[in-house]
C-alpha cells in the first residue's frame, strides 16, 4: 500500500500539488485524472521520488519512500514518465535490458534475459527488438519503454500517460496487459490517464485532481458519474451503460 | 564492422603514433634522445587518456555532446589555482622541491571546486545545459584573467624559475610529475572502477537512473571529484587545451554509435592518444616547432564546436 500523506509542491510560488492526501490499494489499479496543468505528472513524480516534495510524506508499505534504499527500492517500484527523450544510440532490446539494472548491475543471467524476452513479447515488439529506438515511431517508442518497465518486475508500477501515441489497438493491448498483470501477478498499479473511457472499463480506484487538490476519490463506480466529472472537468458528460461499461459521452 | 575490431584498429593507431613519435629520426645520439621522448610520450599518453575519459564521463552526467570539463572552465581554474598558490607561497629556492606539493594542493582544491559545483549546479532542479555552458564560460575567462593578472604581480625573477614546472605545453611537457600523476591517474581510474557500472545507466537521463536504483547524487558527485582530478593531472602535464576532449569524446560516439562505456571510453582514449601524438609529430618535424599542437587542436576544435551548437539547434 502507498500512502500519500499531505503532500504539496510548490513552483515559483504557485502550489502545483497543494496539500494531496491519497491512498494506493494493493492489488488494484489506480488512475489519476484531471485536465492538462492539474499537477498529476507533479504528483506521480513526487510518489515515485523523481522529484523532491516540498512537504508531505509518502509511505511505502509503511516507510518514507525516500528513506528507502535506493537499490531495493528499484526491485520494488518503478516508474515511466509522461515524456523520455533518451538520447544515446540504443536498441529496443538493450533498454527493455535496462530493467534489469536493479537485480543484475549490468550482468544479465539467463532467466534475466528469459524475462527481457517475455516483456518484449508482451508489448508485441519481437519484430523490433534490434532497432534503435530513434528509428521508431513514437507508439512503437512508448511501447518499447513500458517493456523497459515490464522487465523491471517490481510490485509497483506507476505509468504517466502510458497510452501516450498509442493506437486504439495498442492501448487496449496495454490496458489489458496492465490488468492481467494485476489480477494475475498481484502487482499494484497506478496510471496518469486522460481517456476517461479506457479508465472507467480498467480501473478499480479512481483520484481527480484539479487545480493542485485532490477534489474527489473513489471507486471507479462512484466516480464515473455525470455530477463527479463535470466537477472535475468544468464540461457536460453524458455517462452510458454499454454492455456493463460505463461509457462517456461528451464529444458533441 | 563488430564493435571489438573498431576498438582494435584504434587501438593499433594509437600503438602505431607512439612508435612514430618515439623512433622516428632519433638520430645517432639515440641513447640520449630515447629516454627523453619516452618521457615525454609517455605524459602526453597519460593527458589523452585523462582528457578522454574525463570528458566522455561529463557529457554522459550531463546527458550531451557539447559541454566538456575545459569548456565550462575546469582546466583555467586549475591553472589559476596554481598560479595563486605561486603567488601566496611563493617560488624561491624551495621552488623544485615546492613542486609535487603544490600539485596535490591544486587537485585537492580542484576536488573541492568540483563539489561546489555539484552544489550549486547540478543539484538544482531542472538544470540547462546552456545555463551551464554560459556560467562555465563567464567563470573560465574570469579564471584565465585572475591568472593573468597575478601572473604579473609575481615578482619576475621567481616567475621564470617557477614558470616552466609548473605552466607545462605540449613542447614542455612536465616530466617531473609523470610519477606522481600517473599515481594519481591510477588512483582515480581505480575509484572510477567501482562506479562505471553505473555510466551506461546514467546516459538514460536521470529519471531513468533514480528509477533504476541509482543513488543518483552520490554517484554524480564521486564521478565530478574523479573528472577533477583527471584534469588537474592532465593540465599539470601539458598545461590546458580546450577543445581536445570535446572532438575525441564525439568521435568515439560517432564511430562506435553506442551507449556502452566500456566501448566508448576507450576509443575515445585511443582516439586522442592517437591525435596527440601523430599531432605532436607534425609540430616536431614538419612544422618544425613554429606552431604548438595546442592552436592547431583548438582550431580544429573550435570549427566541430560551432557546428555541433548549429546542428543541435536544428534539432528543436
Ligand atoms: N518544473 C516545473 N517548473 C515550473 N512549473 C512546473 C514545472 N513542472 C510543472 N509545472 C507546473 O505545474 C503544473 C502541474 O503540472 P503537471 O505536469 O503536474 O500537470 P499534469 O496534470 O500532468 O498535466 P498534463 O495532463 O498536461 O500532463 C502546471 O501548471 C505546470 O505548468
Ligand atoms: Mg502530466
Amino acid at each position: 500500500m502507498v500512502n500519500v500523506n499531505n503532500v504539496s509542491k510548490t513552483y515559483q510560488e504557485v502550489k502545483v500539488v497543494d496539500g494531496v492526501s491519497v491512498h494506493i490499494k494493493k492489488g488494484k489499479i489506480t488512475s489519476f485524472i484531471g485536465s492538462n496543468g492539474a499537477g498529476k505528472s507533479t504528483l506521480l513524480s513526487m510518489v515515485s521520488r523523481l522529484i523532491p516534495k516540498d512537504e508531505g510524506s509518502v509511505l511505502l508499505d509503511g516507510e518514507e519512500i525516500t528513506s528507502y534504499d535506493n537499490r531495493e527500492l528499484a526491485k520494488r517500484l518503478s516508474v515511466l514518465k509522461q515524456s523520455n527523450n533518451i538520447k544515446v544510440r540504443i536498441t529496443v532490446r538493450e533498454l527493455v535490458s535496462f530493467g534489469r539494472f536493479p537485480y543484475t548491475q549490468g550482468k544479465l543471467k539467463d532467466e534475466d534475459k528469459k524475462l527481457i524476452d517475455e516483456s518484449i513479447h508482451y508489448m508485441n515488439l519481437e519484430a523490433f527488438e534490434d532497432r534503435f529506438l530513434d528509428e521508431l515511431s513514437g507508439g512503437q517508442k512508448q511501447r518499447a519503454y513500458i517493456a523497459m518497465v515490464i522487465a523491471q518486475d517490481t510490485d509497483y508500477i506507476l505509468l504517466d500517460e502510458p497510452l501516450n501515441n498509442l493506437d486504439m489497438k495498442h492501448s487496449k493491448q496495454i490496458m489489458k496487459a496492465l490488468r492481467r498483470m494485476v489480477d494475475e501477478l498481484g502487482k499494484t498499479v497506478v496510471i496518469v490517464i486522460h481517456d476517461i473511457n479506457f479508465a472507467s472499463c480498467y480501473s478499480d480506484h479512481i483520484v481527480a485532481l484539479k487545480d493542485g487538490k485532490c477534489v474527489y476519490e473513489g471507486t471507479t463506480e462512484e466516480m464515473i458519474s455525470n455530477d463527479v466529472l463535470r466537477e472535475v472537468y468544468d464540461m457536460e458528460f453524458n455517462v452510458c451503460k454499454i454492455d456493463g461499461n460505463r461509457i462517456c459521452v461528451f464529444f458533441t | 564492422m563488430g564493435y571489438n575490431k573498431k576498438l582494435v584498429l584504434l587501438l593499433s593507431l594509437s600503438v602505431l603514433s607512439i612508435v612514430l613519435f618515439v623512433f622516428w629520426d632519433i638520430g645517432e645520439y639515440w641513447d640520449y634522445a630515447l629516454p627523453r621522448r619516452l618521457e615525454k610520450a609517455w605524459a602526453i599518453v597519460m593527458t589523452g587518456a585523462a582528457i578522454a575519459t574525463s570528458t566522455v564521463i561529463f557529457q554522459t552526467i550531463t546527458n550531451n555532446r557539447i559541454l566538456t570539463p575545459s569548456l565550462i572552465g575546469f582546466d583555467s581554474l586549475y591553472v589559476l589555482l596554481q598560479t595563486a598558490i605561486v603567488f601566496f607561497l611563493g617560488g624561491g629556492t624551495l621552488v623544485m622541491m615546492n613542486n609535487q606539493f603544490h600539485f596535490l594542493l591544486s587537485v585537492g582544491l580542484m576536488v573541492v571546486f568540483a563539489l561546489l559545483l555539484f552544489l550549486f549546479i547540478f543539484k538544482r532542479e531542472g538544470k540547462n545545459i546552456y545555463f551551464l555552458l554560459l556560467i562555465g564560460i563567464i567563470l573560465g575567462t574570469f579564471f584565465s584573467s585572475i591568472s593573468d593578472f597575478l601572473q604579473v604581480l609575481i615578482d619576475p625573477n621567481e616567475f621564470l624559475i617557477v614558470q616552466d614546472a609548473m605552466f607545462a605545453s605540449f613542447n614542455n611537457t612536465n616530466t617531473e610529475l609523470l610519477l606522481l600523476g600517473g599515481v594519481l591517474l591510477l588512483c582515480a581510474t581505480l575509484y572510477l572502477l567501482r562506479y562505471a557500472k553505473y555510466l551506461d545507466v546514467l546516459s538514460l537521463g536521470k529519471e531513468e537512473a533514480v528509477n533504476l536504483g541509482v543513488d543518483y547524487d552520490g554517484v554524480v558527485k564521486r564521478l565530478l571529484g574523479i573528472i577533477a582530478v583527471y584534469v588537474a593531472v592532465a593540465t599539470a602535464l601539458v598545461g590546458p587545451i580546450t577543445f581536445l576532449g570535446l572532438i575525441v569524446a564525439n568521435v568515439a560516439h560517432e564511430v562506435f554509435k553506442t551507449y556502452r562505456h566500456n566501448y566508448l571510453i576507450p576509443g575515445a582514449i585511443f582516439v586522442s592518444i592517437f591525435s596527440l601524438l601523430t599531432g605532436q609529430w607534425f609540430v616536431e618535424h614538419i612544422f618544425t616547432f613554429s606552431t604548438t599542437i595546442s592552436v592547431i587542436i583548438n582550431f580544429i576544435g573550435g570549427i566541430y564546436f560551432i557546428y555541433l551548437l548549429i546542428k543541435e539547434n536544428d534539432a528543436w
